[in-house]
C-alpha cells in the first residue's frame, strides 16, 4: 500500500501543479482554463480520438521503455530519436524491397527495425564502455547524424522514390503490413498495440525476476556494490545500451506497417522525447509509464480541440514540459519524506521490543 | 575582563538522532594550554560532541562556553570566529586544488589572496614543519602532509584551541611521533588541544588530562600519568574488554588460496601499488594482514577479488582464477566482506532479501537457473530470514531496506550473507569498522567458529587487538609488499606497529619474510631500514 | 580524498613537457595552420583558408563557445548542466522578442534574462531540490521548447504571420580592425603559399566583428581570471571540487552553486542572442539552436574544463560549421585530406615518445580517412551539413580518458552532511 502511494503521489502532484500553472497561463492570455479543460475531455468521445490516443500511447510507451531501460542503470539514452527513426527507415527500405510470405515479411521488418536500434545505440554503447564518453552528448550528436544518413538514404539516387509531390521508401506490399482491429469509424487500432503491451510485461519480468534485471538496477543504484558483487559493469553499459536501442528501434513500427507502409521526410518524428518524458512521469515502472503514456497521448490530441475553441495549442507543450519537471521535483520530495519515515517507524519498532541497549552512533 | 582559566566548556550537552541519544549531559572542562584527551570506544559519541562544538550541530540541551563566555554556535563560522579549529578524522582537502588555495578558501579576507596571504602561510607552516611548495595541488601530498595542511588551515583562522579527531589513525608510528612534537610545542606557546582517540597508549603519552565518554555521557576524567591503559580501557567499555580469543589452532594443510607474485603498477607510473605479493592460507586458517591504510592492503584485496586487474597468479580451492571475472571467483568458493558496506556491500534503499541476491544473483539458491537468469524471490526471502535469525540482525523483517538498519546490523547481514554461500575462503576487510561493541563480539564469535569448521579467512583489521586475538599468523604490509611476519601468541601491538612502518624486524615474536627474497630496503624509504635477517626470530 | 584512504607520498608527475603553456598552444595553433595551409594548396580548396569562411566560422563558433562557457561555470560549481540546449533556446526567443521592438542591444539583454531564468530553474531544481542533474538539464530542455513555441504562436504569429519564426530583427553593424584588416586582404589576395592562408584567416578575425563577437572572446580571459585568480572563483570552484569541505569552511555552497548556474544559463542566452543577431540568419527560427547547446558541452570537456581549451574546442567545431556552410561537400571533403595528414602528423609525433599503441591507431586512422578521401568526390550534402556533430564524436572519442573534470561534478550535495 505504502509502496503504490510512494508510485502514484508524486505524479498525481506533479499532474495538478502543472495544470494548475498552465491553467495561470491561459487565464493570462485570456482564455478560460475550464472551457479548455472540457473541450479537451469532450473530444475523447468523438471520432477516432479515443483510438488515436491508445495508438499513440502504444508507440509513446514503446519510446518510454526504451528510455527506462537505460534509466534503470543511471545510463541516459538520448538518442531515441534519432536511433527509432533510423530503424524506421531502413525497416521500411528492406522491407520495400522484400518478397517474403505474409507473416515472415512483417516480423523479418520487425526485426530488422530493432537491429538498427541496437546498432546505432551501439555506437554510443562502444564509446562509453570504451572511452568513457558521456553517452548523453554521444547518443545526441548520433541523432543529428542519423537525420543526415536518413536524408540521405531517402534521396532519389539512394533508395528513394516519387510518389506524388512527396519522396519515400518503396512501399511495403500486403505481406508485410500488420492488420489492425477495426472499430469501423471510431478508427483502427493498430496490432503492434499488443505488440507493445507484450513488451511492458517483459520489461517488467525482465526488470524483477532475472539476473539481468537485478544486476542492472543494481549498477543504477550502487555501481561500487554492484562490482563487488560481481556484476560486469563494462558488460552492463553494453548490453543495456543495445537492448534500448533494440526497443527504440521498434517505437516507428506501428506506424510504419500498421497505417503508412513507406517511409518519408515527413514521417512523425520526436516520439524520442516523448519516451523521456514519459518514463520520467511514470518513473520507469511499467504501469506508471503506460499510465504517463496515455496522458500524454491526451494531451496530444487535445491539441486539435483547443483549435476549435480558440486556445492556443502550444499550452500542451507548457503542460507536458513542466509535468515533467514537478514530478521530478516531487519525487524527491516524497523520497525524503518516505526514507525519514521509514528510519523513524524502523527504530521505533525496534525499541518497542526489549533489547540491551544498542549504542549505534556514527561517530 | 579575566580570562578563564578553561578554554572550553561544555555543560549538561544532551543530542538526540532518530532511534538513539548520542550524547547524554556530558560535561567537560578543558583548561587553557593544555593537551585534553576525550576517549571512548567506536560509537560513544565523541564525534557527535566534537561537532557540537564546532558548530556543525546544534546540542538539543546544555551550554557551551568558550574563556568564560556562553556562546551558540549556528555554524562552524561561529567556532572558528570563537577561536576554535577543528582538524577532521577524514580530510576536507580538495586535491584539485592547490595547498594554499585549501588553506585560505573561505578565510579570503584575512590576509587576501595574493602577497600577504603566502607568506602567513609561509609562517604557519614553519611552525607545523610543512615543508611542501603551497603551490603544489593537494592530490600528490602523502597523508602526514595532508594533516599539516588541516592544521594551518585551522592556525591560518586563528584558532587558539585546536580540535584533534583521531589524527594518528592513518599515520604511522614516526609520523605520530612528529605530530606529538609539534603539539607539545604549540602548547608552549599557549595553544589549547582537544585530543580525540581510542588508542590508549597515544593519549597517555601526549595528554595532560582525559576525559572518558561511554554510551554518549561523560564517565569521569583521569590523570595520565597515573591511570593505566586497563583501567582507561575498563573506564570506556564500562565492563571487563572483550577481545576475540582463538585457542586451539585449527589450521590444516590444505591450500586454500595461494597468491603468487601480484602486481599492480602505481596511477601514473608512481610507486607500485603491489609490488610482487605471495602468500597461501589454508582451511581452518586465519591469516593476518597488519599495515597502516593505505600500504596495499585495499588493492590486495581488490586484486584477489577481480575487482582490479593484477599480474601474477591467484588460485583458489585448486583453481587458477587469475583471469576470471569478480563473479567467477565468487563462484569459486570467495566470500567477501568490503571495508566499507555503505558503498561496496549494500544496495541502501532495496530491502534485505534483494540484498542477499547481490553477489549470488548467479547460484542457488537465490538463482533459478535457466536461459533467461531467473531469480527465485521467495528462497532469497527465506535464506535471508535464516540469516538474520541465526545472525541475530535487529531489524522487523527482511523486507526492510537496508539504509533502515544500523551499522552493526548491516554489518551482521553482510557477514551472515557471505558465509551463506558455504564459501571457502573468506575475505574479510575491517570487519568490525563502524560496529558497536555487542555486535563486534557477535562477528568475531562467528568468524572464529566457521574457521573451526575449516573456512580458510584473509582478515584485513587496523584494530591490533583483533588482528593478535583473531589470527593464526600475521604478515605485515609495507608499500605493497609483505615485509614481515609475526607470531601472534607472542608478538605485542608494539611490535607490529613498529613492524608496519617498515622499520626493523627485531623481537622473538617477528621474522623478516624470508625466503621471497623481498629486500626491505626500499630507497624511498624512511631511512632507518635495515634488511631483515632470515632466522632472527629463532626462539 | 578520504585520509583513511590515502596513498603514501606519490611524486609530482614527472613533466612531460619542458615548454610552457603558452607556448605549447602557439605550436598547435601553428601546426594547425600548416596542416591547414598545405590541404587548402594542394587541393584546390582555398576556400579552406579565406576570410570569408573564417568569418563564417567566428561567428558559427560563438554561440558553441557561449554555451561551452556557461557549461564550465555550472560544471565548476559541480553542477552538470545538459538544459544549455534549452536556455539557449529560451535565449533565441528573448532575444528576437526584445530585439525585434528594441534593437540588437536589448536583444543581448533579452537573451542573457531569459536564459538565465532557465537556468534559475535548472539551479532550483538541482541545488534545493537535488534532483538529478541530467534529469532536470532535460526537462529543462523540454520545457524550453514548449514555453518558446506557446510563446512564438502568442507573440510573433500576429506579428510575423508565421508561428515558427520572428519578426525581423535589426542586428549590429559589422565593422573591421582598420588598417589591418585592409592590409590583411591585400596579402591574402596575392595567393602566396601559407603566408596569404594565414592572412586570410587572420583577416577573418578582425573583419565583419559584432560587439558579441568581441564579448565572446572577452569572456574567456575573463573567465579565467573571475574563476582561478579571485576569491569569488576560488569559493566557486571549491563547491565543485569538495562541497563539503567548503561548507566546512563557512563558504555558502548553495549560494555559489546558485551564482554559476543562473551565470551558465544567461551565458547561455547569450549563445541564443548570437544566434539571433547571427548577420546571415537574424531573427528567431524554430529549431536554430541545432544542438549547438550540447556541442558546447562537447567543446568544454574537450578543453578539459579551462576557458582557453573550451575556446580551442568552439573553434574546431566553429570552423567545420563555417567551412559545410560556406563552401559545402567538396570543401568539407578536402578537410578528409587535411584530416590524413594530422593523423600522420600524430602518429609521427607519438612514434618520437615511444607510445606505440596511439601511433599504430592514428596511421590505421589516417589510411582509412585517406582511403574515404579517394573514394568520393564530395561528401554529400546530408553528411556535411552535420560535420560538426561528427567531429564532436570523434573528438570525444579520442579525447574522453586523460581529463579531469571537477572532483564532485553531478553529486547531489545535501547542507550538512559532512562525514
Amino acid at each position: 500500500m505504502k509502496r503504490i502511494r510512494t508510485v502514484l503521489l508524486p505524479p498525481a502532484l506533479a499532474i495538478v501543479f502543472a495544470a494548475l500553472l498552465c491553467a495561470v497561463a491561459l487565464v493570462i492570455s485570456g482564455d478560460s482554463p475550464l472551457t479548455a479543460l472540457g473541450a479537451m475531455i469532450t473530444q475523447v468521445g468523438e471520432g477516432t480520438t479515443a483510438v488515436d490516443i491508445i495508438n499513440s500511447g502504444a508507440i509513446y510507451y514503446v519510446a518510454a521503455l526504451a528510455v527506462a531501460i537505460g534509466f534503470q542503470m543511471k545510463l541516459f539514452n538520448i538518442g531515441i530519436e534519432g536511433q527509432f527513426r533510423l530503424a524506421a527507415c531502413v525497416a521500411a527500405i528492406v522491407g520495400g524491397a522484400l518478397v517474403l510470405p505474409p507473416v515472415i515479411h512483417t516480423i523479418v521488418i520487425i526485426l530488422v527495425a530493432a537491429a538498427v536500434g541496437a546498432l546505432w545505440a551501439g555506437i554510443a554503447a562502444l564509446l562509453k564502455a570504451y572511452r568513457g564518453v558521456s553517452e548523453v552528448i554521444s547518443t545526441i550528436m548520433l541523432n543529428f547524424i542519423a537525420t543526415g544518413l536518413i536524408a540521405f538514404l531517402i534521396r532519389r539516387d539512394t533508395f528513394g522514390l516519387l510518389q506524388g509531390n512527396n519522396i519515400s521508401t518503396a512501399p511495403i506490399p500486403e505481406s508485410g503490413r500488420f492488420p489492425g482491429i477495426s472499430l469501423g469509424s471510431s478508427g483502427t487500432i493498430f496490432g503492434m498495440v499488443f505488440v507493445a503491451a507484450l513488451l511492458g510485461v517483459g520489461y517488467w519480468y525482465m526488470l524483477g525476476r532475472t539476473r539481468f534485471g537485478f544486476e542492472l538496477r543494481a549498477s543504477g543504484e550502487s555501481p561500487t556494490a554492484a562490482t563487488a558483487g560481481g556484476v560486469d559493469a563494462r558488460r552492463m553499459v553494453i548490453i543495456a545500451l543495445l537492448l534500448s536501442g533494440a526497443v527504440a528501434g521498434l517505437v516507428g513500427i506501428p506506424e510504419l506497417v500498421g497505417r503508412d507502409f513507406a517511409y518519408t521526410l515527413t514521417s512523425p518524428q520526436g516520439y524520442g522525447f516523448t519516451g523521456i518524458a514519459v518514463a520520467l512521469l511514470g518513473r520507469n515502472h511499467p504501469v506508471g509509464i503506460a499510465l504517463g503514456a496515455l496522458l500524454w497521448a491526451f494531451l496530444d490530441k487535445s491539441a486539435l480541440a483547443l483549435d476549435n475553441v480558440g486556445v492556443p495549442r502550444e499550452i500542451v507543450l507548457i503542460m507536458q514540459g513542466s509535468v515533467v519537471l514537478s514530478v521530478v521535483v516531487a519525487y524527491e520530495i516524497v523520497r525524503r519524506y518516505e526514507l525519514a519515515a521509514e528510519q523513524r517507524r524502523v527504530s521505533a519498532q525496534l525499541r518497542a521490543v526489549p533489547v540491551p541497549e544498542q549504542q549505534e552512533v556514527r561517530s | 575582563m579575566p580570562e578563564s582559566e578553561f578554554a572550553v566548556e561544555l555543560a549538561g550537552i544532551t543530542k538526540r538522532f532518530p532511534g538513539v541519544v548520542a550524547n547524554d549531559d556530558i560535561a567537560l572542562r578543558v583548561r587553557r594550554g593544555q593537551v585534553h584527551a576525550i576517549c571512548g570506544e567506536n560509537g560513544a559519541g565523541k564525534s557527535t560532541l566534537m561537532k557540537i562544538l564546532y558548530g556543525i550541530q546544534q546540542p538539543d540541551e546544555g551550554t557551551i562556553s568558550v574563556d568564560g563566555a556562553v556562546v551558540g554556535f549556528r555554524s562552524p563560522s561561529d567556532a572558528i570566529k570563537a577561536g576554535i579549529g577543528m582538524v577532521h578524522q577524514h580530510f576536507m582537502l580538495a586535491d584539485n586544488l592547490t595547498v594554499a588555495e585549501n588553506i585560505l578558501l573561505g578565510a579570503e579576507a584575512l590576509h587576501g589572496i595574493g602577497g600577504g596571504a603566502r607568506k602567513r602561510i609561509a609562517e604557519l607552516a614553519h611552525v607545523v614543519g610543512l615543508e611542501t611548495d603551497p603551490g603544489v595541488l593537494v592530490e600528490s601530498l602523502g597523508v602526514a602532509d595532508r594533516q599539516r595542511v588541516e592544521i594551518v588551515k585551522v592556525l591560518y583562522r586563528g584558532a587558539r584551541t585546536i580540535i584533534l579527531d583521531e589524527p594518528t589513525s592513518v599515520l604511522v608510528p614516526q609520523e605520530v611521533d612528529e605530530l606529538f612534537d609539534t603539539v607539545r610545542g604549540m602548547r608552549a606557546e599557549g595553544f589549547t588541544f582537544l585530543f580525540i582517540s581510542h588508542k590508549l597508549d597515544e593519549v597517555r603519552a601526549i595528554a595532560d588530562q582525559i576525559t572518558v565518554i561511554r554510551r554518549g555521557t561523560s564517565v569521569g576524567t583521569a590523570d595520565p600519568r597515573t591511570v593505566t591503559t586497563r583501567q582507561l580501557a575498563e573506564m570506556m567499555v564500562g565492563s571487563e574488554l572483550p577481545s576475540p580469543q582463538t585457542r586451539e589452532s585449527t589450521v590444516t594443510d590444505r591450500e586454500v588460496l595461494r597468491v603468487e607474485g601480484l602486481e599492480l603498477a602505481g596511477d601514473g607510473g608512481g610507486r607500485p601499488l603491489l609490488a610482487g605479493v605471495d602468500l597461501v592460507v589454508h582451511a581452518g586458517e586465519v591469516l593476518g594482514i597488519a599495515g597502516v591504510e593505505g600500504n596495499g592492503q585495499t588493492e590486495l584485496v581488490e586484486a584477489i577479488m577481480g575487482i582490479r586487474r593484477a599480474g601474477g597468479t591467484v588460485v583458489v580451492g585448486g583453481r587458477d582464477v587469475s583471469r576470471a571475472s569478480t563473479l567467477a571467483r565468487r563462484e569459486a568458493g570467495i566470500g567477501y566482506i568490503p571495508e566499507d558496506r555503505t558503498r561496496y556491500g549494500l544496495l541502501a534503499t532495496q530491502p534485505l532479501w534483494a540484498n542477499r541476491m547481490l553477489g549470488y544473483q548467479s547460484r542457488p539458491p537465490v538463482a533459478r537457473g535457466g536461459f533467461l537468469g531467473l531469480l527465485d524471490r521467495g528462497a532469497a526471502r527465506r535464506d535471508t530470514e535464516r540469516i538474520i535469525a541465526e545472525f541475530d540482525v535487529r531489524t522487523p523483517g527482511p523486507d526492510v531496506a537496508a539504509a533502515a538498519l544500523s551499522g552493526g546490523n548491516q554489518q551482521k547481514l553482510v557477514v551472515g550473507r557471505e558465509l551463506s554461500g558455504d564459501p571457502v575462503l573468506l575475505i574479510a576487510s575491517h570487519p568490525t569498522r563502524g560496529v558497536d561493541v555487542g555486535a563486534q563480539a557477535g562477528i568475531w564469535d562467528v568468524l572464529a567458529r566457521a574457521r573451526a569448521r575449516g573456512l580458510a579467512v584473509l582478515l584485513i583489521s587496523a584494530d591490533l587487538d583483533e588482528l593478535i586475538g583473531l589470527s593464526d599468523s600475521i604478515k605485515v604490509m609495507f608499500r605493497g609488499r609483505l615485509v614481515a611476519d609475526a607470531d601472534p601468541s607472542t608478538v605485542t601491538p608494539e611490535q607490529l606497529g613498529s613492524a608496519m612502518t617498515g622499520a626493523a624486524m627485531t623481537g622473538a615474536a617477528m621474522t623478516g619474510a624470508a625466503g621471497t627474497g623481498t629486500a626491505t630496503t626500499d630507497a624511498g624509504a624512511t631511512g632507518r631500514h635495515r634488511r631483515a635477517h632470515p632466522g632472527q626470530g629463532a626462539r | 580524498m578520504t585520509a583513511t584512504a590515502a596513498r603514501p607520498t606519490v611524486s609530482p608527475p614527472a613533466s612531460r613537457r619542458r615548454v610552457p603553456g603558452w607556448a605549447r598552444t602557439m605550436l598547435v595553433v601553428a601546426a594547425g595552420l600548416v596542416i591547414l595551409s598545405v590541404t587548402a594548396t594542394l587541393t584546390g580548396q582555398l576556400q579552406l583558408t579565406s576570410r570569408g569562411t573564417t568569418q563564417a566560422a567566428v561567428l558559427l563558433l560563438l554561440p558553441i563557445l557561449f554555451a561551452g562557457l556557461g557549461g564550465l561555470w555550472a560544471e565548476r560549481a559541480g553542477v552538470v548542466n545538459i538544459g544549455l540546449e534549452g536556455m539557449m533556446i529560451l535565449g533565441t526567443w528573448g532575444a528576437a522578442w526584445a530585439g525585434y521592438q528594441w534593437g540588437p542591444w536589448a536583444a543581448v539583454l533579452g537573451g542573457l534574462i531569459f536564459g538565465a531564468l532557465g537556468g534559475l530553474l535548472h539551479a532550483v531544481a538541482t541545488v534545493t531540490f537535488t534532483v538529478n542533474h541530467i534529469v532536470s538539464g532535460v526537462a529543462i530542455t523540454l520545457l524550453g521548447l514548449g514555453v518558446t513555441k506557446y510563446l512564438s504562436t502568442l507573440l510573433f504569429l500576429p506579428v510575423s504571420q508565421n508561428p515558427r519564426q520572428s519578426p525581423r530583427v535589426e542586428g549590429f553593424d559589422t565593422y573591421s580592425v582598420q588598417p589591418l584588416s585592409d592590409g590583411l586582404a591585400a596579402v591574402e589576395a596575392e595567393q602566396r603559399v601559407l603566408l596569404s592562408d594565414v592572412a586570410g584567416i587572420l583577416g577573418g578575425l578582425v573583419s565583419g566583428l559584432t560587439p558579441l563577437v568581441v564579448l565572446g572572446f572577452a569572456l574567456v580571459p575573463i573567465s579565467y581570471l573571475v574563476l582561478w585568480r579571485t576569491r569569488f572563483g576560488l569559493r566557486l570552484r571549491s563547491t565543485g571540487e569538495n562541497p563539503v569541505a567548503a561548507e566546512s569552511l563557512g563558504v555558502a555552497v548553495v549560494t555559489y552553486k546558485y551564482i554559476a548556474v543562473v551565470a551558465s544559463g544567461a551565458l547561455a542566452g547569450l549563445g541564443g542572442a548570437a544566434l539571433t543577431l547571427n548577420p546571415g540568419q537574424l531573427g528567431y527560427l524554430e529549431g536554430q539552436t541545432g544542438g549547438r547547446g550540447y556541442i558546447g558541452l562537447a567543446a568544454m570537456i574537450f578543453g578539459n574544463w579551462r576557458p582557453g581549451g573550451l575556446l580551442a574546442g568552439s573553434a574546431l567545431f566553429g570552423y567545420v560549421d563555417g567551412v559545410q556552410l560556406r563552401a559545402g561537400g567538396e570543401a568539407v571533403h578536402a578537410l578528409l585530406y587535411g584530416a590524413t595528414i594530422l593523423a600522420a602528423a600524430l602518429a609521427v609525433l607519438w612514434v618520437a615518445r615511444r607510445q606505440w599503441r596511439p601511433a599504430v591507431v592514428a596511421l590505421v586512422a589516417g589510411a582509412v580517412v585517406y582511403g574515404l578521401y579517394q573514394t568520393i568526390d564530395t561528401v554529400p550534402r546530408e553528411f556535411a551539413a552535420y560535420a560538426p556533430q561528427l567531429v564532436t564524436l570523434l573528438v570525444l572519442a579520442v579525447a574522453s580518458q586523460r581529463l579531469r573534470p571537477p572532483a564532485a561534478v553531478g553529486e547531489e550535495y545535501r547542507k550538512g552532511e559532512g562525514d
